[in-house]
C-alpha cells in the first residue's frame, strides 16, 4: 500500500509538472492577450516532432535546446503575422484564428511525419534506473523530466518577479497603456511572450515526447485537460496553474488506483445492489473506471462554486 | 450564321462540361471494396496498417487479372472510431455504389455496421451490401446479433481465450494473474471470458486485479503499472490493441515491472518495439491465426514479398485468407453480385495462408481456423522475420488444430429465400 502511494505521489507530481510547463505559457498568454489560445497543445506536439526530428540528426542533447528555440520562433512569428493582425476584429476572431491553428498545425505534422507514432526514444545517457523504491525502479529520465520543469518554473518565477523584464512584462499586463507611454515596445513584449510561452509548450513535447508517445493526435489528447488545469487555477495566475497543475496530476494519479465502487459504499450501509438493468452497471463501476473524467468534473465544479478559480483575481 | 456558330460553340463547352463530371472509364469497371477504419487519431496507426494490407492484396490480384476481369479498388474511409461517424461512412460508401464494406477496429463500431447492413439489405432488396469483418472479435457478432450479411475471418474473443487458458493451464509458474482491457464491448468480453475460463481450467490461479480503461485514451499507463505491481502478479492478461498496448509495456518497462504478457494484438503497430524497450525477452504471448517464421514456405515466401513491397510485416494472415475467399466466391459464383457472393462464402472450405484447413460456419459466418501461441523474443536459426527492426521475431510455441478451436453458438440465422 505504502509502495503504490509513493509511487503514485511520485507519477503524479512529474505529471503534474509536465501540465504545469504548457499551462505556465497558456496562462500568460492568456492574461497578457485576453485570449485563450487553442493551438497551445499544438505547439507542444511541434516540440516533440522537432525535438525527435533534431534528437534523429545531431541527438537528444542539441534538439532539447535547439527545438523549443525553434518552436518558440514559430510561436513569435504565429504572434507577430497572424495574431496581430486579427487582434483588430476583437477576441472572437482571434479565439477562431488559433482554433484554426490547431487544424493547420496537425494537418502538417500528418504530411511530414505520418500519422504513426515516431520512433522517438530516451536517449541512453538517460536510459538507467535513478533509484529504487520498494523494488520499484525509478527512471532517471523520469527524474530529469521533473527537475526540468522545476527549473524551468523557478527561472521563470525569478524572471518575472526579480528582473527589469518582468516588471516591464508585469506591467504591459494590466497597464499596457501606460508601459507603453513610457516608452517600451508592448507589442514587441508580447510577441516575446508569446514565443516564450510556445517555447515552454515545446520543451514539454521534447521531454514528454519519448516518455509518452509522439504522434499527431498528442495535441488533442492533451488539450482538454490542459485548460481544466488554467481555469482551474484561475485564468492568468501562473500560482494557480502551478497548483492546480500539480492537483490535476496528484488527482489523475491517485484516482486510478481506487477500486471503490457505489455498490461497495452502499453495501456497507446495507443497500442491495438492484437486479440489473443499467443501474447494475452504475452500481458496479469503480472510481478507476471514471478517472479520465475527474478532472472535468472538477472543472464544472470549480466554475460553479468558484468561477475566478482557485487563485484567480477576476472572472473575465 | 452567328446563330449556328453559337450553337456550335455550346455543344462543345457541354461536350467538354460532360467530360469533366463523367467517371473515368476504369473507375466504372473497378470492383470498389470500403475500407472503413480509423484513418486519424489514436487508431490511426493500426488503420494505416490494415488499409496497407489490403491495398497490397488488391494490388497483388489485379497483378493476376482481377476478379473476373475487373480490376479491385479499396476505398478508405475515415470512421475516426466513432460509431455515428463510422455509420455516416458506410452511407457514403453505398452512396458511391460499392456493395462490400470491410472494417476490423472496435467490436462497437462493428455492430454498429452490422446493424445498418442487415437494415439496409432488407429495405433494398436486389442492392445488397457485404460486410466482411477482419479483426473486430467480439462474440456477440456472430452469436445474438449475428447476420447472414457479415462474415467474420478473425476468431473470436473465446476462441483466443480458449487457446492461450489452455496454454496458460501448462505452465504451473502462473499464480496470480491480472487483467487488464479495454472499457468497451471487447474489452469487457475478455476480462469476463479470461475469469470464466481460468476459473475451470485452474482454479489455483489468484485474479489479482480486473481493471479496464477508456480505449485509445491514455497517453501514461504508469499509475495501472504502478497498481499492477502493488498486486503482486505475476502474469497479465490483456486484450489491448494499438496504443493501449504500446503504452501499457512502456510504462511497464520505466517502472521495471517483470510479469509475462499474455495478448491478443502485442504484434500489432509499436507492440513489438515497446516490448523491446520493456526488455522482456520470451515474456510477451500472442495467440494469431499466423507465425511468420512458422516453417510453412507458402506463407513464408507471401511475409517475404509482402515485407519487401509494403515495409512491414504482415499482422493481418486473416485479411489474405478473406481476399483470397472473396475472389474465389466471385468466381465460383461467375458473378459480382453480393447475395450470389455470400452464397458461394457461406460454408466455404479452404486451405489458409498459413496451412491448414479453415472453413466459413454456415451457422453463424464464423470462419475456423488453426490457431498459434508464439512468444517473442531474440531469433534463433532458420528464423528469418523479425518485427519492426528489434532483432526480435515471434517463435511458434503451440499450435491448435482448427477442430479444437470451434465453438458452439447461439446464432439463428435468417437466411434470404
Amino acid at each position: 500500500m505504502l509502495e503504490l502511494v509513493t509511487i503514485s505521489a511520485l507519477n503524479g507530481v512529474l505529471y503534474g509538472m509536465l501540465l504545469f510547463l504548457m499551462a505556465s505559457g497558456l496562462t500568460l498568454i492568456f492574461s497578457m492577450m485576453g485570449v485563450l489560445n487553442f493551438a497551445h497543445a499544438s505547439f507542444y506536439m511541434l516540440g516533440a516532432f522537432f525535438g525527435f526530428q533534431i534528437s534523429q540528426m545531431l541527438g537528444f542533447w542539441p534538439a532539447f535546446v535547439v527545438a523549443p528555440v525553434l518552436v518558440g520562433g514559430i510561436g513569435a512569428l504565429v504572434e507577430r503575422y497572424g495574431l496581430r493582425q486579427v487582434h483588430r476584429y476583437g477576441p472572437v476572431a482571434e479565439l477562431l484564428f488559433t482554433f484554426g491553428l490547431a487544424f493547420v498545425i496537425v494537418e502538417i505534422v500528418q504530411m511530414v511525419w505520418g500519422k504513426g507514432p515516431a520512433d522517438y526514444r530516451v536517449p541512453a545517457s538517460l536510459d538507467f534506473s535513478a533509484f529504487t523504491v520498494f523494488a520499484t525502479n525509478y527512471p532517471a529520465y523520469k527524474v530529469f523530466e521533473l527537475l526540468t520543469a522545476v527549473a524551468i518554473f523557478a527561472v521563470l518565477l525569478v524572471v518575472l518577479t526579480r528582473t527589469r523584464i518582468g516588471l516591464i512584462v508585469q506591467a504591459s499586463l494590466t497597464h499596457a497603456d501606460m508601459v507603453a507611454m513610457l516608452g517600451h515596445n508592448v507589442p514587441r513584449v508580447f510577441m516575446l511572450m508569446f514565443g516564450v510561452g510556445t517555447g515552454l509548450a515545446a520543451v514539454a513535447g521534447v521531454i514528454a515526447g519519448p516518455a509518452l508517445v509522439t504522434q499527431s493526435n498528442m495535441a488533442a489528447a492533451l488539450g482538454p485537460i490542459l485548460f481544466v488545469v488554467v481555469v482551474v487555477g484561475g485564468l492568468g495566475s501562473l500560482a494557480g496553474a502551478f497548483v492546480a497543475s500539480l492537483l490535476i496530476g496528484l488527482v489523475q494519479t491517485f484516482v486510478v488506483s481506487v477500486n471503490l465502487s457505489v455498490a461497495d459504499v452502499l453495501s456497507r450501509v446495507g443497500v442491495a445492489a438492484p437486479a440489473g438493468g443499467i443501474l447494475l452497471d452504475v452500481w458496479n463501476v469503480t472510481v478507476a473506471q471514471i478517472a479520465p473524467i475527474i478532472p472535468y468534473l472538477l472543472l464544472v465544479a470549480i466554475l460553479i462554486f468558484r468561477p475566478t478559480g482557485l487563485m484567480g483575481t477576476h472572472a473575465r | 450564321m452567328t446563330s449556328s456558330r453559337f450553337i456550335t460553340a455550346l455543344c462543345a463547352a457541354a461536350a467538354a462540361v460532360a467530360a469533366i463530371f463523367a467517371p473515368p472509364a476504369v473507375a466504372e469497371d473497378t470492383v470498389k471494396i470500403a475500407y472503413i477504419d480509423p484513418l486519424s487519431g489514436g487508431g490511426a496507426n493500426i488503420g494505416e496498417v490494415g488499409l496497407k494490407t489490403f491495398q497490397y492484396l488488391a494490388d497483388s490480384t489485379n497483378a493476376h487479372g482481377g476478379v473476373l476481369g475487373r480490376k479491385l479498388e479499396i476505398v478508405p474511409y475515415d470512421n475516426k472510431l466513432n460509431a455515428q461517424e463510422t455509420l455516416v461512412q458506410v452511407q457514403k460508401a453505398i452512396d458511391s455504389g460499392v456493395r462490400f464494406i470491410t472494417q476490423g477496429n472496435g467490436s462497437a463500431f462493428a455492430a454498429a455496421i452490422e446493424d445498418f447492413v442487415n437494415k439496409y439489405n432488407e429495405r433494398n432488396p436486389g442492392k445488397e451490401v457485404l460486410y466482411f469483418n477482419y479483426a473486430a472479435v467480439d462474440p456477440v457478432l456472430t452469436n445474438d446479433k449475428c447476420s447472414y450479411w457479415h462474415f467474420r475471418w478473425d476468431a473470436n474473443s473465446d476462441i483466443k481465450m480458449i487457446a492461450l487458458t489452455n496454454y496458460m493451464k501448462t505452465r504451473p509458474s502462473i499464480k496470480k494473474v491480472y487483467l487488464i482491457n479495454q472499457d468497451y464491448s471487447f474489452g469487457q468480453s475478455v476480462r469476463a471470458q479470461a475469469r470464466k475460463m481460468l476459473g475451470a481450467k485452474r482454479p489455483d490461479i489468484e485474479i489479482v486485479g480486473d481493471e479496464v480503461h477508456p480505449l485509445l485514451k491514455v497517453t501514461d499507463f504508469s499509475p495501472y503499472v504502478a497498481k499492477i505491481k502493488a498486486s503482486g502478479a505475476d502474469s497479465v492478461i490483456t486484450g489491448n490493441w494499438g496504443q493501449d498496448f504500446a503504452l501499457l509495456l512502456k510504462a511497464a518497462a520505466d517502472a521495471g515491472l517483470q510479469v509475462d504478457w499474455y495478448t491478443y494484438y502485442a504484434g500489432g503497430a509499436g507492440g513489438p518495439t515497446a516490448v523491446k524497450q520493456a526488455n522482456l525477452p520470451d515474456r510477451v504471448f500472442e495467440i494469431a491465426e499466423g507465425v511468420p517464421n512458422d516453417p510453412y514456405e507458402p506463407a513464408r515466401e507471401f511475409e517475404k514479398a509482402f515485407r519487401a513491397k509494403v515495409g512491414i510485416s504482415n499482422f493481418y494472415p486473416r485479411a489474405v485468407n478473406q481476399m483470397r475467399m472473396f475472389v474465389r466466391a466471385a468466381e465460383e459464383a461467375k458473378s459480382l453480385e453480393p447475395v450470389k457472393v455470400a452464397a458461394k462464402l457461406h460454408g466455404m472450405n479452404v486451405t489458409v495462408l498459413n496451412g491448414g484447413d479453415g472453413f466459413m460456419r454456415a451457422d453463424d459466418h464464423q470462419f475456423f481456423q488453426p490457431m498459434y501461441i508464439a512468444k517473442l523474443g531474440p531469433l534463433g536459426k532458420d528464423q528469418p522475420f523479425e518485427e519492426e527492426n528489434t532483432g526480435w521475431g515471434w517463435k511458434t510455441q503451440g499450435r491448435i488444430d482448427t477442430k479444437d478451436t470451434i465453438v458452439s453458438t447461439s446464432c439463428k440465422m435468417n437466411q434470404p429465400s
